[in-house]
């Protein structure tokens, strides 16, 4: 008998029951909740007179909506007011662990779990937002699911589901100085496509994987939907360990060395067969930059806006010509010859500690350019802010004109007041750049933390790795 | 859950591959704690020529004429006809909810992202998925022939059009539920005794997964 890949072995061990036709009863062990995808699915529990099945496997936290300025007077906006009270009134109905707006760990769910150790390895974590597959970075099989049903795993803990094909995404080699999980997860969705791990889940494994922190592994798991890929996963290894140790909801003692056994198992077998396997070098791999509207379109920095006359398929021809369009680009453009009218870093992609030590390092001693309208900074968590305070970070972006925010997802998805107006273009580090992700009419461009303060000093994109020499 | 059996209705043809989620249902009207009431604003950014914002009067807005849905011949459509990876991007259920309100019952495609796929399901809504080639086909009769209409047998899993009959596939727990409307936390409610005895077991092999997480 052949071994097991690590989903596999997460799979099997959640199995509650089996049909013949391949649906399956998962057990979920931790769900995650926020304000936006929630509030219907509490409706239809009340409506149905049922309670959740097992409150401790929840933390609620409210992230899309919260303003990134000062708190103190609330949400300004009456229909965000309403939907951020409605999980406070869900949380206290149902006795929820809530991080409500003003608590100090409160910040973008797939921030917080992994950093309170809420996350560990083993788990199936959930949660209404397609951004869940943060938390595969811990060996979980962790995915996003619509609101019927965060209605179904609140009302039985459960998921309904069939098992996915296997695909392992595989970086050999280094990579190179200035290179990050964001440059090499920009190249692996443009190597395979948005739709490229639909119905599989990746597990991403090679020497450059193993290089990342648990921040870029979870990074690079992150973007696995932008691959068309509900779940990606790493395997456990002493960077896993050695990160959830000591975390407020972390094992202690000697359950913590229990559990510490376990989780060494969370790897694939060596003689695991994967349904699919794709092989980048990671020393090939550059500092990326995407141009279009969809998160496949991506070049290296140091390349130039791709023309759809050269594109074979004409579907994906008439994709380019439209995004091309919208952004406002010309075939043959040198990226770096691209201005910016707004840099953001932030969002569940890139806004924990080491995302903002890199780019703060860029920056330090340095001033945005004066061309920008804005530059912004907003933290992951209110412990991530902590942090980044206690070490200076906040200091080094004030001077050089960032605006230094509250945690919560902002002008990712431009729920809340941060939003681009029709037209401005804007470097952020964020995970989807669709028309008007960022506010009507805006236009985003993908990039890493380090590339985005490399953006706001020069005013257009720039290698970072040139303005560091 | 609403049910799925037969369907007839008017093709509209939105001739895009990997259309994402954000552009269904953009994010501001996300804000809304109910589902119902998303038709009205269902592809906003393509559909008007300002942009919208939840509890706008949408019957004042400038339609975009070039828009598909917006076209005479269109009106009244009940089966979307779209291109690969439709409903890409992010899990936002208000996606189907706001096909579903605007009276869409089936989307066509070549190919779906999974959670939109899987949501579908949900409110009743029948995603089907034919070869790049047939879909290819679709989009040219519908262009060419005003009021092409097909029917949809989901039992039978066949698509009627004017000259031929098409068989799609679809997984057979989720054809039963929608065939006969099955809520399925019901369903699943019925095998309670199975779940807590997973939960027994697998308690007393890793504990340090059930515990709580307490308020600070």
């Amino acid at each position: 008998m052949t071994g097991k890949t690590l989903y596999e072995k997460l799979w099997d061990a959640h199995i509650v029951r089996a049909d013949a036709d391949g649906t399956a009863l998962i057990y979920i062990d931790r769900h995650l909740v926020h304000e936006v995808t929630s509030p219907q699915a509490f409706e239809g529990l009340k409506l149905a007179g049922r309670q959740p099945w097992r409150t401790s496997s929840i933390i609620a936290v409210a992230d899309h909506n919260v303003p990134t300025t000062d708190r103190s007077q609330g949400i300004a906006d009456p229909v965000s007011r309403l939907q951020v009270a409605t999980l406070d009134a869900n949380a206290r109905d149902y006795n929820l662990t809530y991080f409500n707006m003003n608590d100090r760990r409160q910040g973008i769910v797939h921030v917080i779990g992994p950093e309170q150790g809420a996350t560990l390895p083993g788990m199936t974590v959930v949660c209404g937002d397609s951004h869940t597959s943060t938390h595969g970075a811990f060996a979980t099989l962790a995915m996003g699911i619509g609101t019927s049903e965060v209605e179904h795993v609140l009302a039985t803990q459960c998921l309904l589901t069939r098992q996915m094909k296997t695909l392992q995404v595989r970086v050999e080699g280094q990579v190179g100085p200035g290179v990050t999980a964001k440059d090499i997860m920009l190249a692996i969705i443009g190597e395979i496509g948005t739709a490229g791990g639909t119905g599989y889940a990746i597990e991403f494994a090679g020497e450059a994987i193993r290089a990342l922190s648990m921040e870029g592994r979870m990074t690079l798991c992150n973007m696995s939907i932008e691959a068309g890929a509900r779940c990606g996963m790493v395997a456990v290894d002493d960077t896993t360990i050695e990160y959830l140790r000591g975390r407020p909801y972390a094992p202690q003692g000697e359950l913590w060395d229990c559990a510490v056994d376990a989780w060494r198992e969370l790897v694939s077998d060596a003689d695991a067969v994967f349904d699919k396997v794709v092989v980048l070098d990671g020393t090939a791999i550059q500092p990326q930059v995407s141009w279009g509207t969809s998160p496949e379109m991506v070049v290296p920095v140091g390349g130039r806006v791709p023309d759809p006359n050269e594109e074979a398929d004409p579907v994906k021809a008439e994709g380019m010509q439209r995004a091309l369009q919208y952004m406002d680009l010309a075939p043959g453009v040198p990226i770096s010859a691209i201005t910016l009218d707004r840099i953001f870093i932030g969002s569940c992609t890139n806004s924990r500690i080491e995302d903002l030590r890199a780019a703060a390092a860029v920056i330090r001693g340095r001033k945005i350019a004066p061309t920008l309208k804005q530059a912004m900074v907003v933290p992951g968590s209110g412990l991530v802010k902590a942090q980044a305070e206690a070490e200076g970070l906040d200091q080094v972006f004030i001077a050089a004109g960032f605006e230094w925010r509250e945690p919560g997802c902002s002008m990712c998805l431009a729920m809340n007041a941060d939003r681009l107006q029709p037209g401005e273009r804007c470097a952020s580090t964020s995970n989807r750049n669709f028309e008007g992700r960022q506010g009507s009419g805006g236009r985003k461009h993908l990039v890493s933390p380090a590339m985005a303060a490399a953006a706001a000093i020069a005013g257009h994109f720039v290698d970072v790795r040139e303005l560091s020499s | 859950m609403k049910a799925f059996t037969q369907h007839t209705g008017l093709v509209v043809p939105l001739d895009r591959a990997n259309v994402d989620t954000d552009a269904i249902i953009p994010k501001q009207f996300l804000k809304s704690i109910k589902r119902t009431g998303f038709g009205v604003n269902l592809f906003d950014d393509w559909r008007y020529l300002d942009k919208g914002e939840p509890d706008g009067n949408n019957a004042q807005r400038p339609l975009n004429p070039d828009f598909v849905l917006n076209q005479p011949r269109y009106a009244g459509a009940s089966i979307l006809l779209a291109r690969k990876n439709f409903g890409c991007g992010s899990s936002r259920e208000h996606a189907v909810w706001a096909l579903d309100d605007y009276g869409i019952r089936a989307v066509i495609a070549p190919s779906f992202a999974d959670i939109f796929h899987n949501n579908s399901f949900k409110s009743g809504l029948l995603p089907v998925e034919l070869d790049e080639a047939v879909v290819e086909r679709l989009f040219r009769e519908v262009e060419a022939q005003p009021g092409y209409q097909l029917s949809i047998d989901l039992a039978e899993q066949t698509i009627t059009t004017p000259s031929e009959t098409l068989h799609f596939a679809v997984d057979s727990f989720r054809k039963h539920c929608l065939l006969n409307g099955l809520d399925d936390i019901g369903l699943t409610l019925q095998h309670a005794d199975e779940i807590r005895a997973y939960e027994q077991h697998r308690y007393q092999q890793a504990p340090w997964l059930f515990a709580g997480v307490a308020a600070e």
